[in-house]
């Protein structure tokens, strides 16, 4: 309220005016760049994105290319050939008494320079599935079994077993892959694979704890001595902490999608051309239950990754695309020209249109 | 800061600096009536055309749109008439008569009688001088005002309760309850609550900090200090201390802090004056008078033992009711006798009143709400779009739940086998698995939750921001500043800005609004002789009164058409009949008025209540008939030299059913006179004719063949001062016979004494005297068009605005204003609807519509194309231009008739309304409003055009000679009327535009997002799981993203001011919703799909197979959605200042280094995503993607963009290219094919280059 209204009838001229302060903002007139997409700025950005993205979709899929790459599926050659139907397939896979290693040879078709990188391939795994993902506790993991109930209860359903908390807890560590692979050059000697360094640095410093080692781990049960139900994966050595253990800190990174591949290790020694490599997968991981495929991928790397040809291959798309959208404008606009500003084309004087005004 | 929040108290600062005000609700004809000598004027009920008019709107909405709106002082006028009936209904039954007690001072003229709702039990008892007693009950309120909302205690629950009556809350907090059950929990407990207490916060923050400046204010009022008798003398006290019954006493220009009853001035009289501009913006000094019975008695010599009884506290501020019991005997009390709180105390030297009402009972304080809130058509349009995007959510979310129940069941029976779903627990119990339904309707749930943004809630932030940034530069537009009255622009309403770019339709008020309202004598019409010759001369230069004091309008010009003949007439001794006539005529137009003159450092001012009768009145005095001193007695004029004094006998106020104003008086020489001035007709009718027996009294200049020459050139004068535009008055007199004098002085005397029917009884008396007059002249004032007025009217109307002209003067007046605002041209067809009878109208109409082969129905478009058929003659039919007065709009705008006249009026380019009342005006409004969904703008500036302003989707007030009515009743005041083509064409553009742009670009911004975690969902076997981590899916609309849509929403321009001024026609994008409609919603969505899909799939089939992890994923897609979405908003941005530059930049900066703190955090609810952007930003592949998914998703965009500009050119395009073509161009184009000659030429500054030239 303002009841100082110390303007009298005739004394308000002593008012101060309330004219508003110039200034180049507030008259909304500060300098600016106004871009306009005339047919010349157009048919530049146009060849400039041409110019730029069929250059990088060369080079990206030469580096695509370069990658040497082998991929064996072996879930079903793995099998014995009498077993088809997917129950038989799981009592199979279930079933600790038989011997399931399998023998497979691999031909190297370029010769691939080390590291040489193992990866299995799960497809039509859910790792990204919400139930899945959520299964964990980050804070376990790092600090073992200080850590509080409460925040083990994202672990559920794999929280607990016989009342005492399974560290590491949760579906994504019980259900870790458990297939090996030993290779072997033509002559029998065994080709090292380096299992070390596999994982994130920062995963293994800040994340899993030197301190916590797994116990109560359902995974580490004789099969007799449980239901069979309770074995998901992996077991893990007891005797070695958790950061250390990098095979599951690879695996809890779970994978974006549904099919992934994940880093086994590594092979530091050059694989030549033709080489034959004969490998022994122990076929133990069940992923008969979902129809999963499961691969065994021996690949190099680029600086750009993998084999993926998507980025080239679009990269070099979209470059040629906007190159042709040039020119095609630039044949629009010397077939029909418009003058910039042409006001024939204002509503109003158009042709046939009264309405705009009279 | 917040406008438009503020009561109408606070609003003074926007105080117009002028001397001459009127008070609310005059009548409907204002010109020929003209004298509206009679501040109490209330619209009266028995005015024929009233009537009528609500018979014809009752039922009707308009109903609730007038006479409703209770919470709002300014819609006073309307109800105080309907009520006003409704008392005399009652007070003729009289149940209650005794209660009453009407003031008998004069001024409390009008049927402001007693509020019926007076209950008589309830009645308040103020002990004078005893407050002690007047409180024992604690009844009353102190005088303590709070006009803040909270206190420190009450801020958070009562703040709270509030923001949750917004809808949108609600649904926030839904989500936020949803995401708390363990199955549907999406997000984190925290980031989930972070959306809502965002909002929360600050929306708290904007209203604790408005709260806090009302609080200062309070504090500030309440510590105010006046003097109050206590201890048996005058100490001064606190304002929050004072109590009702206290005595205080006020000196000069002090406020007055709570509503007292008069007990004595330090006039003898017990005149006060005082200043209510505070309370209803009238800038005149209004008179308020102590009871006799009291004035004598000052509680410093003896204690004053009364009470004062009055009504209970209510808001109705032109009204009181009450007695002052004092010494056994009973005074009535009216509204003259008090003053209210927040008035101030002028030209008295000191008063003492009683308190009656404090604090927040004050008249003042209860009428301090009330803000109508308006929704714009925008916001409308948005609405139904928000319900198609509830509709995509639901799709969207059902298609989930659907998709998962489908899942389930289809592996029901190995669920418990997968290692990624495991349906039991380790105790072999079930573990949160409900069956496919189960599991159906909760993915369905927690869809809601994650997909919760697609209902862009903090658009509606956004827009409020924007709202507000956008007022900030309107109010500081210095183009629109007007310096004589020292105003800028107000936005009083904060949420239609938009509107302003959409207008169709503008009802303007003339007087005032197209006109200055300054009036100045323009002609005189004495005895049948024009004076009108005109010398401009200094009234101080020939007024030669003795004590050479100087008269001075303070807002008027003090220059006065003097015509020589006419001075020289007055100052020759000789006595022909010219020279009595002259003289007669001169002390009417000196005496038969309300204007006070009051003393101010020694020069002479005149009070007046309307400003033609403080023209009347310098022009007397510019003569040498100067009105020295009026009180409630006598008179005292300055005569040529001579000072003489009048007693006053009686007064006949002016009322709009007799619509003149009488007086009488006692003149030096013994001889009783009436003079009366009024409206033409309201005069004529009562001139004594020259074929009737002219009675004795009349004097020589009622000689019978005299007067008919006299009667018959006044009249011709009449009707040429009419069609010049000027407002006509017509001058009478009559002298007095002694046994008509005793006989008419009788029955005055009775009837103003009278408790009953006063009014009824004071026009008897009125009619027994004004009869046979003198017929003495006319006078023409002339009230000047507002500077720009034509060329604002022009612009506007080839922006495609039809320009309708709602005015009480009469249609001579009106066709020539219609033409010289260049609202009419000669080249247009008039078609003139003057009908007292409702089939003579219906007739009119018809003829009109057949004759003009208008076709009859209710579709505008169709009408207008017909129209534009029949124009496409070769003949090219004439424009057609509708006059319509008040009595044909009676009956026009009764529900049979309308849709004739809305055919007719429509398929006019131009409609002039005359005779209109204030009702009937916001009548045409609303019918307008009802039968097109063009948005209709009101303007005008006094208290008659409230109600039509209040109508309007825009009302706009100016502040200007009138009063604040007007003003408090607006949306935008305004200082002058060509403002209105800056603020449409230029303001409410770029409003228009950018808000458009903004919520299209939101529902975009939000779409594509849901739409992208959509696509995920069915990646991840329809399970609720985002790649995002919880943060950046709560930032990404509050944070990220959020900045650079409010600083577009701003900053953006599309053309500049002097491109939208010099082609009005490109108003026309927002009168066809071309910036926001289906269409573009729809094409926005489309995009939207394929951005979504992009955004998705460029990563999915980079990252197919591959070592990627979730939150690795994620990263990118946040990533790649935030360069997105701003870089889209940076392709439309169309005027970049280095402020842009700053938000869309600085926003994806932000957004990533938001991304690496977030990495960077080791806490337990951040360490799930510890260093997942430094993997991925440290990898080619990742920038690669985020090039590709921009480049490929906005390439469609680009090129529908330049296709729609090669193709199908939009006129703001062209005019696009035309700006940055060069300057001359657009002179050239202008002046070549403006489509009419009227086109506003554009200023001749050129450009400068940096502005047009800087991008190529």
């Amino acid at each position: 309220m303002s009841n100082d209204a110390a303007s009298s009838s005739a004394g308000a001229s002593a008012k101060p005016s309330r004219k508003p302060k110039y200034s180049k903002f507030t008259q909304q007139e500060l300098p600016a760049c106004k871009p306009l997409l005339t047919p010349g700025w157009v048919i530049a950005i146009l060849m400039l994105v041409g110019a730029i993205f069929i250059p990088i979709g060369a080079i990206a899929l030469l580096a695509s290319n370069s990658v040497v790459e082998i991929v064996e599926q072996y879930e079903t050659s793995c099998l014995p050939a009498n077993i088809t139907t997917k129950e038989a397939r799981i009592r199979y896979i279930q079933d600790d008494t038989t011997e399931k290693s399998c023998p497979m040879t691999l031909t190297v078709p370029k010769k691939m320079n080390n590291p040489v990188y193992v990866y299995y391939q799960l497809d039509h795994y859910y790792q990204n599935h919400r139930r899945y993902v959520k299964s964990r506790s980050d804070k376990q993991l790092l600090d073992g079994a200080s850590t509080s109930n409460s925040d083990l209860d994202s672990c559920k359903p794999l929280k607990q077993f016989n009342n005492t908390p399974i560290i590491p807890c949760g579906l994504i560590a019980w259900s870790l892959f458990n297939d090996t692979y030993l290779f072997s050059r033509q002559n029998s000697a065994p080709i090292p694979v380096n299992k070390r360094g596999i994982s994130w640095k920062s995963d293994r410093d800040h994340k899993f704890g030197s301190t916590v080692f797994p116990s109560n781990f359902p995974n580490n049960l004789n099969r007799n001595e449980s239901s069979s139900a309770f074995i998901g994966g992996a077991a893990l050595n007891v005797s070695q902490p958790l950061s250390e253990a990098e095979d599951l800190i690879v695996w809890m990174r779970s994978a974006a999608l549904p099919t992934f591949r994940k880093l086994w290790g590594k092979i530091e020694t050059d694989l030549q051309a033709g080489e034959i490599i004969s490998v022994n997968i122990t076929n133990v991981y069940n992923t008969y239950e979902f129809g999963g495929k499961k691969k065994l991928v021996l690949s190099t790397a680029s600086w750009l990754g993998g084999k993926n040809n998507f980025l080239g291959i679009a990269y070099l798309t979209v470059g040629v695309l906007c190159i042709f959208l040039a020119i095609v404008f630039f044949l629009i606009h010397y077939k029909t020209p418009r003058p910039l500003g042409d006001t024939s084309y204002l509503s109003w004087n158009r042709k046939g249109n009264v309405n705009g005004l009279s | 800061m917040f406008f438009g929040r503020n009561s109408f108290l606070s609003s003074q600062e926007e105080q117009p600096r002028t001397e001459n005000g009127e008070r609310i609700g005059h009548g409907p004809s204002r010109s020929s009536t003209g004298s509206r000598s009679d501040g109490s004027a209330h619209l009266d009920v028995s005015d024929p055309s009233f009537e009528s008019f609500r018979e014809l709107v009752s039922g009707s909405d308009l109903q609730s749109e007038v006479f409703g709106a209770p919470g709002s002082m300014q819609s006073e006028n309307a109800p105080a008439t309907a009520r006003s009936r409704l008392f005399s209904v009652i007070s003729s039954k009289g149940p209650q008569a005794h209660d009453r007690h009407p003031s008998s001072s004069s001024g409390a003229g009008g049927p402001a009688l007693p509020a019926a709702r007076t209950d008589a039990r309830k009645e308040r008892v103020v002990y004078v001088d005893n407050p002690g007693r007047t409180n024992e009950n604690f009844e009353f309120s102190g005088n303590k005002v709070r006009t803040s909302k909270y206190t420190l205690i009450s801020f958070l629950p009562r703040n709270l309760f509030e923001q949750f009556h917004r809808v949108a809350y609600i649904y926030f907090l839904l989500i936020v309850i949803l995401n708390q059950i363990p199955q549907l929990a999406v997000f984190g407990r925290l980031a989930s609550l972070f959306p809502l207490l965002f909002v929360l916060v600050v929306t708290a923050i904007k209203d604790g900090y408005e709260d806090w400046g009302r609080h200062r204010s309070d504090r500030e009022e309440n510590n105010r200090l006046s003097w109050v008798f206590q201890n048996g003398r005058f100490e001064p006290k606190r304002w929050k201390k004072i109590e009702a019954g206290e005595v205080v006493k006020i000196f000069q220009d002090e406020s007055i802090p709570c509503d007292i009853v008069l007990l004595g001035t330090s006039d003898a009289n017990g005149v006060a004056y005082v200043q209510t501009i505070n309370l209803d913006g009238e800038t005149n000094l209004k008179t308020r008078y102590a009871r006799q019975e009291s004035a004598s008695k000052h509680p410093g010599l003896a204690p004053i033992t009364g009470k004062v009884v009055c009504e209970p506290p209510n808001r109705n501020i032109y009204d009181f009711v009450a007695y002052l019991e004092i010494d056994d005997t009973q005074a009535p009390l009216g509204p003259n006798n008090i003053i209210l709180r927040g008035c101030v105390l002028k030209n008295t030297a000191w008063i003492v009143g009683v308190v009656v009402y404090a604090g927040k009972e004050t008249k003042a304080m209860l009428n301090s709400s009330g803000a109508q809130s308006k929704r714009s058509r925008l916001e409308q349009h948005m609405n139904k779009e928000t319900l198609w995007l509830s509709f995509f959510l639901l799709i969207i979310c059902i298609a989930g739940g659907v998709g998962m129940g489908k899942w389930v069941h289809d592996h029901d029976s190995d669920l418990n086998n997968f290692p990624y779903y495991k349906k039991r627990d380790t105790a072999d119990k079930k573990f949160m698995y409900y069956g496919p339904f189960g599991e159906g309707v909760f993915a369905f749930l927690s869809f809601i939750i994650m997909f919760q943004i697609m209902i862009p809630i903090s658009l509606y932030i956004s827009m409020e921001l924007v709202r507000l940034g956008q007022s900030y530069f309107m109010v500081r537009d210095v183009e629109m500043f007007h310096a004589p009255s020292n105003s800028r622009l107000q936005c009083r309403a904060l949420n239609i800005n938009e509107d302003l770019g959409q207008v169709k339709y503008i009802f303007s008020d003339k007087t005032g609004t197209l006109t200055e309202n300054k009036m100045e004598f323009h002609s005189a019409s004495i005895g049948g002789v024009d004076y009108s010759n005109v010398l401009a001369a200094k009234i101080s230069g020939t007024s030669d009164s003795s004590d050479g004091m100087q008269v001075e309008g303070s807002h008027l010009k003090s220059g006065v058409r003097l015509d020589p003949n006419l001075l020289e007439l007055l100052q020759t001794e000789v006595t022909s009949s010219e020279a009595t006539f002259v003289h007669r005529y001169m002390l009417v137009l000196a005496a038969c008025n309300t204007v006070v003159p009051t003393r101010h450092s020694g020069s002479l001012q005149y009070q007046a209540e309307s400003p033609d009768e403080q023209a009347l009145v310098f022009a007397a005095s510019a003569y040498g008939y100067t009105l020295l001193d009026r009180t409630t007695s006598t008179i005292v004029l300055d005569v040529l030299g001579e000072q003489k004094s009048y007693k006053i006998v009686g007064i006949h106020e002016f009322d709009s059913v007799r619509k003149r104003m009488s007086i009488v008086v006692e003149c030096p020489d013994n001889t009783y006179k009436l003079l009366v001035k009024g409206a033409d007709t309201a005069v004529m009718d009562i001139i004594a004719r020259p074929s009737e027996q002219v009675e004795s009294g009349s004097g020589s200049l009622a000689d019978g063949h005299l007067q008919a020459g006299v009667l018959f050139a006044t009249q011709r004068h009449l009707d040429f001062y009419s069609t010049q535009g000027l407002r006509t008055l017509v001058v009478a007199f009559k002298d007095l016979g002694q046994p008509e004098f005793e006989e008419w002085h009788e029955k005055y005397k009775r009837a103003s004494t009278a408790l009953v029917d006063r009014v009824k009884l004071l026009r008897e008396a009125a009619s027994l005297i004004e009869r046979n007059l003198a017929l003495l002249g006319a006078t023409a004032i002339e009230d000047r068009l507002q500077d720009g007025v034509p060329e604002t009217i022009s612009s506007l109307r080839n922006s495609g605005i039809k320009v309708w002209v709602l005015t009480g003067d009469k249609q001579e007046t009106a066709i020539s204003i219609g033409f010289s605002c260049a609202l009419l041209t000669p080249d247009m067809e008039k078609v003139i609807v003057n009908a007292n009878t409702k089939e003579l109208c219906v007739e009119k109409l018809k003829s009109a519509i057949r004759e003009h082969g208008i076709t009859e129905t209710k579709d505008v478009h169709v009408v207008e194309k017909n129209l534009n058929a029949v124009k496409g003659d070769s003949t090219r039919k004439k424009q057609l231009a509708l006059i319509i007065d008040g009595n044909s709009l009676v009956h026009a705008l009764s529900p049979d008739v309308e849709e004739l006249l809305f055919d007719l009026a429509v398929a006019c380019r131009i409609v002039i309304c005359c005779r209109v009342a204030p009702l009937q005006k916001a009548g045409i409004v609303s019918l307008m409003k009802r039968r097109t969904k063009d948005m209709t703008l009101a303007i005008g500036d006094g208290a008659n055009d409230v109600s039509m302003i209040q109508t309007a989707d825009v009302g706009i007030g100016l502040s200007g000679q009138e009063g604040r009515q007007a003003v408090m009743a607006s949306d935008f005041a305004l200082g002058q009327f060509r403002f209105l083509k800056r603020l449409l064409l230029v303001h409410g553009h770029w409003n228009y535009q950018r808000l458009a742009y903004m919520v299209l670009y939101n529902f975009y911004r939000n779409a594509v997002f849901v739409m992208m975690l959509f696509w995920y969902i069915l990646h991840t076997a329809f399970s609720a799981q985002t790649a995002l981590f919880d943060w950046n899916l709560m930032f990404y609309s509050l944070i990220y993203t959020s900045v650079p849509t409010i600083v577009v929403g701003i900053l953006d321009k599309d053309l500049s001011h002097k491109t939208l001024l010099g082609l009005p026609p490109l108003y026309g994008v927002g009168q066809r919703n071309e910036s926001y409609n289906s269409v573009l919603f729809w094409a926005t969505m489309l995009d939207t799909l394929w951005q979504s899909l992009v955004l998705f799939y460029v990563p999915f089939f980079t990252f197919q197979g591959t070592t990627i992890d979730i939150w690795g994923m994620g990263c990118l897609w946040a990533a790649a959605v935030v360069v997105l979405v701003n870089l889209h908003l940076a392709m439309d941005v169309l005027h970049w200042t280095w402020i842009t530059h700053a938000a869309i930049w600085g926003s994806i900066v932000v957004s990533f280094a938001c991304f690496f703190v977030l990495d960077a955090l080791t806490d337990k609810g951040f360490i799930a995503h510890y260093r997942v952007m430094f993997h991925m930003a440290s990898t080619a592949v990742f920038w690669l993607n985020i090039l590709l998914v921009i480049v490929v998703a906005l390439l469609p965009r680009f090129c529908a963009k330049v296709l729609m500009q090669k193709f199908w050119p939009s006129d703001l395009h062209i005019a696009r290219e035309l700006e940055l073509k060069n300057r001359a161009a657009i002179s050239e184009f202008v002046k070549s094919s403006a489509p009419s000659p009227r086109m506003v030429e554009l200023d001749d500054v050129p450009y400068s280059d940096k502005e047009s030239k800087e991008d190529e």
